[in-house]
């Protein structure tokens, strides 16, 4: 009996198993889907959205701007004139500055990693590829940058050139690419050997068409779980900076700035360590708990 | 294994001249120099600090000249401070920074250790979820957050420790546990996957099919193999300790190499920069060295050749 109810259950559902499998699912819909079932990951997905969106357009809505100085509102506490989150030392508004810092860290994040992505794919990509002397020459220049502490020679960059905005984004980015380029040439090395990029070469493609062509767009998986690794890593990076007084310059500020700062007046005016520290956190965690999800969809033998 | 590890020192050592060159040449790319101030010095005098450290003769010849002083040990005077030579400052510095690294890194070690076994050893329990929320925070909350956080609730508050200085050993509680703290998120994050994957494995299947203790088999077979991608985080593990104590010293007023090195940055007081510089990246190059050493004799499938 029961086995009779059950049949034609089961007959449509192969049924429905045989259309999904016409249509046909990729490899990114197969992902998609795994990381729409981690909670965590799309809980941080949404949480990232939003503190995107705040940074984009929350500066221009708030009545104050960032660096507007006024003597009555020096350290008022949250919801007092108007200001939401309190005032800082020079009596700007809280809210609007710490918006401004989360832009500033964000931006900062993304384009950084974006230097170091197409610097790392392109090396690593390139020196397994073509492998040889060449291979050995271009990992040996990674190993030797690896072993200059990082912050010494973001210091030293910051120092011989200023503290200029854009030389932020170029510093941490140059640092950041070592780890993209040690992940895409090994990928590139295990990629080289399939029978796709086989049957390129015979049909008579070049180096730089099948790199560009083959084995980059194949890279992508490993790549993008490890930018959304990379831009927490740089956020990070740019407030270490920031506390040691080579960040970005006042009156604009981030998120690490905003911290070191309210970290000095912790005992009078708490909110000002409070509020940007609990953004940090919230930030770099929503960009780990994705990037961590990703991973899982995208490799999820790795789980 | 001889050979491998003279085959390595002779790939470090370029690589330590690479690191020397760069940092060398870009210290001097940056303007202004150690003699700046805010009174402006008459040009003989200050020709005649540049002519007494060198400074004076062509970029080229000042590069050789200092690789030759190196390569005898020599790392040269501080151009800031007369009468100091600048392994007089990394002499007075080193230590305390070192004993903070070596601290936080044991701490790192044995606590992240324990918790990344206990959450494998009990997956999905409430005990692992806590290991897993602490790893992940961990990792978000920067030393620069916690560090006035714990003072404020332990020095400022309850007044159980210092604030900063360096006075006796409990000087050192607070910053070496905002030190630890990231290590013990990465070590038991790192701990608890190499065991969850080594459980799963036939070598300890048959360990227990043997009916050895379950003790034996977490501590002798199954945390061998899992220690072992911790033995790699070995090199990043000294530079993230570091970048740390740059942040840690300063905190809590410590007068720790980081800060040295910072100040030295700033003032370009050449010498110190580049001696601090060659002491860390030793430090990075030969770390990461000991760990492929330590993951050879752990690891038989690694034995090199």
């Amino acid at each position: 009996m029961t086995g009779a109810i059950l049949a034609p259950g089961s007959q449509s559902g192969a049924r429905a198993m045989e259309t999904a499998a016409v249509k046909g699912r990729s490899l990114w819909d197969d992902a998609r889907r795994r990381l729409m079932r981690n909670r965590a990951a799309l809980v941080s997905l949404i949480l990232l959205g939003f503190l995107v969106l705040a940074a984009a357009i929350g500066p221009y809505l708030t009545p104050y701007s960032f660096d507007q100085i006024s003597k009555d509102d020096v350290w008022a506490p949250p919801l007092v004139h108007g200001h939401l989150l309190g005032g800082d030392s020079l009596g700007r508004d809280l809210l609007c500055r710490l918006l401004i810092g989360l832009r500033v860290s964000l931006a900062i994040g993304v384009v950084a990693s974006a230097v170091s992505l197409v610097i790392g794919v392109a090396w690593g990509a390139v020196a397994g590829y073509v492998g040889g002397w060449l291979d050995e020459l271009m990992m040996r220049f990674v190993d030797v940058l690896y072993a200059l502490p990082f912050i010494f020679f973001v210091i030293l960059l910051m120092v011989t050139f200023g503290r200029n905005f854009i030389l932020i984004f170029l510093a941490i980015g140059a640092v950041e690419w070592l780890t993209m380029a040690r992940i895409v040439r090994g990928q590139t090395l295990a990629l080289k050997h399939m029978e796709f990029v086989e049957a390129a070469r015979a049909a008579g493609l070049t180096s730089g068409a099948i790199i560009g062509r083959h084995i980059v767009p194949n890279l992508l998986g490993p790549v993008v779980v490890y930018v959304t690794l990379t831009i927490p890593g740089v956020i990070l990076a740019e407030s270490f900076l920031s506390f040691l007084g080579m960040g970005v310059q006042e009156p604009l500020t981030s998120l690490g700035t905003l911290i070191s700062n309210g970290a000095l007046s912790m005992d009078q005016a708490p909110w000002l360590l409070i509020f940007p520290a609990l953004t940090m956190v919230a930030t770099l965690m929503a960009f780990n708990l994705i990037g961590d999800g990703l991973r899982d969809a995208i490799d999820p033998k790795d789980r | 294994m001889l050979r491998f590890l003279l085959r390595r020192l002779l790939v470090a050592l370029p690589t330590l001249l690479l690191v020397v060159t760069i940092a060398f040449f870009m210290m001097r790319a940056a303007p202004g120099g150690p003699f700046d101030s805010n009174r402006k010095l008459p040009p003989e005098v200050e020709h005649n600090l540049e002519a007494k450290y060198g400074l004076d003769k062509p970029l080229g010849v000042q590069y050789l000249t200092y690789l030759g002083h190196v390569a005898h040990g020599d790392l040269g005077p501080s151009l800031k401070y007369q009468d100091r030579s600048v392994l007089d400052i990394i002499r007075e510095g080193f230590p305390t920074s070192l004993r903070l690294g070596v601290s936080a890194l044991i701490l790192g070690a044995v606590v992240g250790m324990s918790l990344g076994v206990a959450g494998a050893l009990r997956q999905n329990s409430s005990v692992d979820h806590g290991v897993t929320t602490l790893a992940i925070l961990g990792v978000c909350i920067p030393t620069f957050v916690t560090a006035p956080i714990l003072v404020l609730v332990f020095a400022s508050t309850l007044g159980w420790l210092p604030t900063g200085g360096l006075s006796d050993i409990r000087s050192y509680v607070l910053p070496v546990a905002v030190l630890a703290l990231p290590q013990i998120a990465i070590i038991s994050r790192l701990t608890r996957s190499g065991m969850v994957e080594v459980l799963r494995s036939n070598y300890v299947r048959t360990a227990r099919a043997k009916g050895l203790p379950e003790r034996t088999i977490v501590l002798h077979h199954a945390l061998r193999a899992a220690v072992l991608p911790l033995v790699s985080y070995l090199g990043p593990a000294a530079a993230g300790l570091i970048t740390g104590s740059l942040v840690v010293e300063k905190i809590f007023t410590l007068p720790g190499l980081g800060k040295a090195f910072v100040v030295s940055a700033l003032q370009r007081d050449y010498t110190v920069v580049m001696g601090v510089v060659i002491l860390y990246a030793s430090l990075v190059i030969g770390l990461n060295l000991l760990a492929e050493v330590i993951q050879s004799v752990l690891d038989p499938r690694m034995r090199l050749s």
